[in-house]
């Protein structure tokens, strides 16, 4: 079981922001987040798009603020439980709660603070009539273990990065690797066009375009996908395989948060009031994009300043007898749990003889 | 003094609104159907208009006169289900005095 006081669910950067803000209370933060990796939907939808309204950035990649964000927070040693969404919620006898993910993984903590976004995001599922039935049978929407397809044959479908690199990477494990795009053009990165289309000429992928995968077969597990080629159900044909990674990209949904308790208004998640985000659970916070409150703005500087709030209520709610005053980073400096420290230098007093 | 147009556009549950959009406040079609919520907060609009996800998807319904598809657009619809001849991305249509009459449909939710 993971121990934690604070349990973020959502690694966007309201999320990972509240690590810092909690860090500086000594609290510690574990953080869950659907997808594998963090940063929410600047790391999934548009990492190298830029963004103008952070303060003190006149401009910055989405992927990079991500990435600042991670340096930022490192001192706090925040706890991942990635790939996983949080499914059930328990709560104890002394107010605690402990949270499972819908792969088993236990978190007991103190707090919950929902920092979802949107929601946890979901693969947008290729409209394929029976695909449910081959889920975790030879489908998969994500590649979280590499290795589960090694000497496996492999197709891919989608043009986007994903289907890029995890065709590019397989290729070296799977013992065959098809990626399947129904158009010639690819969007994905440049660099990774070409690589594909390098292993294309050498033979370790097999490319099919323009075409889609448009029925799944077989018994207990997929066995073969039916293909159509120029959109032209007379050009059909079948293709065996191990496996099919349909990778469409992601939408979000709120999820099993959904079912929680929580009051929920247009798909977000209400919150009591603006003084410290806390929904109508005590001791559930729900901060950035995923809260509804009256006059709210869906923006990371929101995010930022609402992580900041919920981080001082949840202070108190941990210690209840304890005073705590707000400092300033400039004269408090920051801690870290690694015992690394950082401060501003002493002002130098010269002598006078 | 820049004029409304008039709109019809039918939602996801079949239903038809005709709406006003104002053509000086640089919004999108998507952003249109998001002022006027006809459809769930959540279900339109997610990647905020950059292209980058195909929830405002809609078919156009009338022939009037849009701009032209651009290569972010072309490629997110060939990722995107339920896509047809006259799909186009709500994001990708900018409010102008040309829209004058446009008809469209929300295409289903993936």
């Amino acid at each position: 079981m993971i121990s934690t006081d604070i349990l973020i669910i959502g690694a966007g950067p309201t999320g990972l922001f509240a690590v810092f803000e909690a860090g500086l209370l000594k609290l510690k933060c574990h953080i869950i987040d659907a997808l594998p990796q963090p940063g929410g939907q600047l790391a999934e939808l548009y990492p190298k798009k830029p963004i103008y309204d952070i303060p003190g950035y006149p401009e910055v990649l989405a992927g990079d603020l991500v990435d600042n964000l991670m340096e930022q927070i490192k001192p706090f040693e925040p706890g991942f439980t990635l790939g996983e969404k949080a499914k059930d919620i328990e709560k104890q006898d002394d107010g605690s709660f402990i949270v499972t993910t819908d792969e088993g993984t236990k978190h007991h903590t103190k707090i919950i603070a929902i920092a979802g976004g949107l929601g946890s995001f979901e693969p947008r599922k290729p409209p394929i009539d029976n695909i449910a039935n081959f889920e975790k049978n030879g489908v998969e929407y994500m590649v979280k273990d590499p290795e589960k397809f090694r000497d496996k044959s492999v197709v891919i479908a989608g043009g986007g990065d994903s289907a890029l690199d995890w065709s590019i990477f397989l290729a070296d494990v799977a013992s065959s690797v098809t990626l399947i795009h129904r158009r010639n053009e690819f969007r994905g990165a440049l660099e990774s066009v070409d690589r594909v289309k390098e292993l294309k000429d050498m033979g370790k992928i097999k490319l099919i375009t323009p075409a889609e995968v448009v029925g799944l077969s077989g018994e207990a597990k997929l066995d073969s996908i039916t293909v159509r080629k120029n959109n032209n159900p007379k050009e059909d044909f079948k293709l065996e395989t191990d496996y099919f990674i349909p990778l469409f990209g992601l939408s979000p949904k709120l999820g099993p948060i959904a079912d929680w308790g929580l009051e929920i208004e247009k798909n977000a998640i209400k919150v009591d009031n603006t003084l410290d985000y806390q929904t109508n659970i005590p001791g559930i916070y729900a901060i950035g994009d995923v809260n509804i409150y009256p006059g709210k703005l869906k923006l990371i500087l929101c995010g930022f300043h609402e992580a900041t709030l919920m981080c001082q209520s949840a202070y108190q709610k941990i210690y209840p007898d304890k005073r705590y005053v707000m400092k300033y980073t400039t004269v408090g400096g920051v801690t870290g749990f690694d015992g690394s420290k950082k401060e501003a230098p002493k002002a130098v007093v010269k002598s006078i003889d | 003094m820049a004029k409304d147009v008039t709109l019809s556009i039918t939602d996801r549950e079949g239903h038809t609104h005709i709406v006003e959009a104002p053509t000086d406040m640089a919004m999108n079609l998507m952003e249109v159907i998001r002022s006027y919520e006809l459809a769930p907060e959540g279900t339109i609009g997610i990647c905020g208009g950059m292209a980058m996800c195909a929830s405002c998807q809609c078919y156009i319904e009338s022939d009037t006169k849009l701009p032209e598809m651009g290569p972010d657009e072309e490629a997110m619809l060939a990722e995107a289900f339920h896509v047809k001849d006259n799909s186009r991305l709500g994001c990708q249509i900018p409010i102008s005095e040309d829209l004058e009459g446009l008809k469209i449909e929300l295409a289903p939710e993936e």
